[in-house]
């Protein structure tokens, strides 16, 4: 069997296994398990309303699993996609809310704000790693707490007089799109899904056909040699790291000028940056992958919200379901193997 | 006579592939038998076959004329049959005896019984004329004794067949006849030995019989009594081959290369590179011969701008390139075939086209206002390819799923055809088999008779004896010798080499 059909075959056998395993808990558990899913389905597509919930969902998805897979691709793991995100997040509405402009200039502003946050947030580990070889996982997991409480405190002190949440946006930084919430039914879906689908074309034509990108991923395959071929390894590291962050930094402007309109003070994670991580596995790092990815994961988040209402099932089920998905991705190697024995016996 | 080792019509297939065909390898008791062909040719397969890693398709085994079915390694360590590395499988901060005794611990109510150990491998290392010390730690003892340890642990676990996959890659000649006088006394003592090689030299001088394969099919067993290094080479590239690299008379002319007093450090800050002086003129093939770490890789590493220099200066046509970055280096005209393939040379998950421009990538026509134009990188790829005989299924192929030989002459290809004024090859035949040597060797004196200098770093004495036009012998970091390969031999190279005589005499030009 090519190793092609086996990339593409792994994740599919990974979310059937997901689902199966899903479906016996929910037996196990005294569920009916066919009007759970029926449920799921109904609640990410039963109506355009649940639609364009979905696909709002999907496009902070797809921004974060870009950034994930893009630090991959060239070597890195950027954990710290939350934390860029959460600051994109805070750049966006602090553009949003902070200036009086035409909206041809202003959401473009508070759009590539997020960007240079999530982008600057993302350097420092950049950086550290490139300078330091300080390694990348532990910088970006400390820079997720310190993006939370950082941002916390300028909402709460700076954005704010002692409230929990920013004024709302100006109308002229927002994403949201009067037609796309008149086909939905007055969903929060908005313009930035055509922003997210924008990113996929940049990550594909950066890696694939620039200069820089071959760059990019030769540092990632093989340092040694890329340094024996005269590439700057180093900058190539803080680099790749900053075209991530900039990815994860729109995640956060999906939420900032999009879905929200505010910022408010945050309990904890989003999780739509440790989500991304997820995306980015299921997806195989490939841009369409990742689309791919995003609307199952978008979907099955959206979905869940209606199991109880509709089945009496707990909407936390759907988070086995996806830890099961992704826990079978990364046993990918079990799948192949179990791929090997049956096409061999077909053979036979 | 009695075979202690019988592998008959053995046959292992991998997806794809025939890895062994109807491979018959009998082993005399007392006999060193060796196991000849390419590198691919199916060597490893049949002796992990032997050593229980991988079960046969076909065929059977016989050990002291007994069928035996062996299905892991410890089967074979149980019928006594034992594995000295190529690269050795020893702990660096553990003693000899630690090492030796790892697995096989003897124990005293929980407790290692170190002195009843330390005899024991003491007694067997008198036995067998190892002379090693079994209290020195691994990491102060040198590569030869290291191999000794390696051979002691198999003797330690009783073996009585030896196998010895590549054991002379790694050592000086001095060391190589030791280590043929170790294997004359271990037949003595009644052991058989399997040796893997591809060095036709040793097989005509320690060998009762070898056994050939080629592209995975046995091709017969000789007693090499009756038998020739040509016959041997023929029969394992299945043509003829040529050994004495012909080349004209060199005609150096105008210093292309110029080193003065180099001072280079290793990465732990130590001088390993001290005071080195050294010239290569164009059209001139100048030899590094040295043991290994002596200073070569990092003078290497300084002349390409890979490591930055301590003081001295380096001088490409006369200007200074000491500390410049690497990408100047190269486009000042200095082309590098580096030591390690695989760390260096490719980046393996990338296309062998891909590969084929990485040190051109950035330039016109690959690249446009910096997007990739993939057309011409593969049309260039598929030329060199043609050019280079580099055997692979397209240019598409991952640089991964090619042979050593065909990863090499890519290589080499991408380097010669930038035709750099200095080429520098670092071990560029290191593992590969005879007729990829030949091509190499034609294509470095193809360089040198356009006029090119040519820096030739290697281990293999022949190799630099053959190719050089000059020789510079290296040690501790200096060059301490210049000698015309036409008046040296490799004993008076040896000695040089180990800093066991000083020949400063018509040294530094």
């Amino acid at each position: 069997m090519s190793s092609r059909l086996q990339n593409i075959l792994v994740p599919i056998i990974a979310v059937l296994l997901g689902v199966l395993v899903g479906t016996i808990i929910m037996i196990i558990s005294g569920f009916d398990a066919v009007a759970g899913f029926v449920a799921l389905w109904d609640g990410a597509f039963g109506e355009s309303y649940f639609t364009g919930e979905t696909v709002r969902q999907i496009t902070p998805y797809i921004l974060a699993g870009l950034a994930v897979a893009f630090a991959f691709r060239t070597g890195l793991f950027n954990i710290g996609v939350e934390g860029q995100l959460i600051v994109g997040w805070l750049a966006a509405v602090w553009v949003g809310v902070a200036f009086d402009l035409p909206k041809i200039i202003h959401l473009p502003l508070a759009v590539l704000a997020a960007a240079a946050a999530g982008a600057f947030w993302a350097f420092i580990p950049g950086f550290l790693k490139a300078k330091y070889r300080v390694h990348e996982v532990i910088v970006t997991i400390m820079l997720n707490y310190t993006a939370l409480h950082i941002t916390n405190y300028i909402i709460r002190t700076v954005l704010s007089e002692k409230s929990d949440r920013t004024e709302s946006i100006a109308e002229t930084a927002s994403l949201r799109s009067p037609f796309f919430e008149s086909l939905t039914d007055y969903s929060r879906m908005h313009w930035g899904i055509v922003i997210a689908l924008i990113c996929v074309f940049i990550m594909w034509f950066i890696l694939e056909r620039t200069t820089r990108g071959f760059e990019l991923k030769a540092v990632g395959f093989n340092q040694h040699a890329s340094d024996y071929a005269g590439m700057n390894v180093k900058r190539n590291i803080i680099l790749s790291m900053v075209i991530s962050g900039a990815f994860a930094g729109l995640a956060g402007a999906m939420e900032g000028l999009g879905t929200f309109g505010y910022a408010s003070i945050k309990g904890g994670f989003t999780g739509v940056g440790f989500d991304g991580i997820a995306v980015a596995l299921l997806g195989a790092n490939s841009p369409i992958g990742i689309v791919l990815a995003a609307i199952l994961f978008g979907s099955l988040k959206v979905g869940a919200l209606n199991m109880p209402l509709q089945a009496g099932v707990p909407n936390e089920l759907v988070d086995i379901i996806i830890a099961l998905i992704v826990f079978f991705v990364a046993s990918s190697y079990l799948i192949r193997l179990i791929i090997k024995r049956f096409s061999k016996k077909g053979v036979k | 006579m009695e075979y202690v080792i019988e592998m008959l019509n053995i046959r292992k297939e991998f997806p794809g592939i025939v890895a062994n065909n109807n491979i018959n390898l009998q082993v005399k008791k007392g006999e060193i038998h060796a196991l000849l062909g390419e590198n691919g040719a199916g060597k490893s397969t049949l002796m992990n076959v032997l050593f229980g890693l991988y079960q046969p398709e076909k065929g059977e085994i016989k050990v002291n004329g007994k069928a035996v079915n062996i299905t892991n390694p410890n089967i074979a360590n149980d019928l006594g049959i034992g594995m000295v590395h190529q690269h050795f499988m020893l702990i660096d901060k553990f003693t000899v005896t630690e090492n030796i005794i790892l697995g096989k611990e003897i124990t005293s109510g929980g407790k290692i019984d170190m002195k009843k150990a330390e005899n024991e491998v003491r007694e067997i290392s008198k036995r067998y004329g190892l002379s090693v010390d079994p209290q020195a730690k691994i990491s102060d003892i040198s590569v030869g004794m290291q191999q000794r340890v390696e051979i002691l642990k198999t003797l330690y676990r009783g073996a009585e067949i030896l196998i010895f996959d590549e054991p002379t890659a790694v050592l000086t000649p001095q060391e190589i006849n030791e280590l043929i006088q170790i294997m004359k006394t271990l037949i003595k003592e009644g052991k058989s030995i399997i040796l893997i090689t591809h060095k036709l030299k040793e097989i005509m001088e320690v060998c009762d019989q070898v056994t050939v394969i080629r592209k995975g099919e046995g091709i017969g067993t000789l007693n090499v009594k009756d038998t020739n290094p040509n016959e041997l080479a023929s029969l394992m590239v299945g043509r003829e081959v040529t050994f004495k690299t012909t080349k004209k008379e060199a005609n150096p002319k105008d210093k292309v290369l110029e080193i003065n007093d180099l001072l280079v450090k290793d990465s732990r800050g130590i001088d390993a590179v001290k005071h080195l002086n050294l010239e290569i003129r164009q059209g001139e093939i100048v030899g590094i011969a040295g043991v290994d770490g002596n200073g070569q890789t990092e003078l290497i590493e300084a002349i390409t701008g890979l490591r930055k220099t301590a003081g001295g200066s380096i001088k490409l046509n006369g200007k200074e390139i000491g500390n410049l970055v690497t990408r100047k280096v190269t486009e000042a005209g200095v082309g590098h075939i580096p030591q390690d393939r695989h760390k260096h040379g490719l980046v393996l998950d990338f296309s062998i086209g891909e590969n084929m421009v990485l040190q051109t990538y950035y330039q016109k026509p690959y690249s446009k206002y910096g997007v990739m134009n993939d057309k011409e990188i593969f049309v260039k790829a598929k030329s060199l390819i043609k050019e280079f005989d580099v055997r692979t299924p397209s240019e598409y192929t991952l640089a991964r799923s090619l042979s050593g030989g065909n990863q090499q002459k890519a290589i080499i290809g991408r380097e010669v055809d930038r035709n750099p004024d200095l080429l520098i090859a670092a071990q560029p035949t290191r593992g590969l088999d005879v007729g990829a040597i030949e091509f190499i060797h034609k294509r470095l004196i193809d360089q040198r008779d356009q006029g090119k200098a040519v820096l030739l770093l290697s281990f293999e004495l022949e190799e630099i004896m053959n190719v050089s036009d000059r020789i510079a012998v290296i040690y501790e970091g200096e060059i301490i010798a210049i000698v015309d390969p036409k008046e040296t031999t490799e004993q008076e190279l040896g000695l040089l080499m180990a800093g066991s005589i000083e020949k400063k005499a018509g040294g530094m030009n």
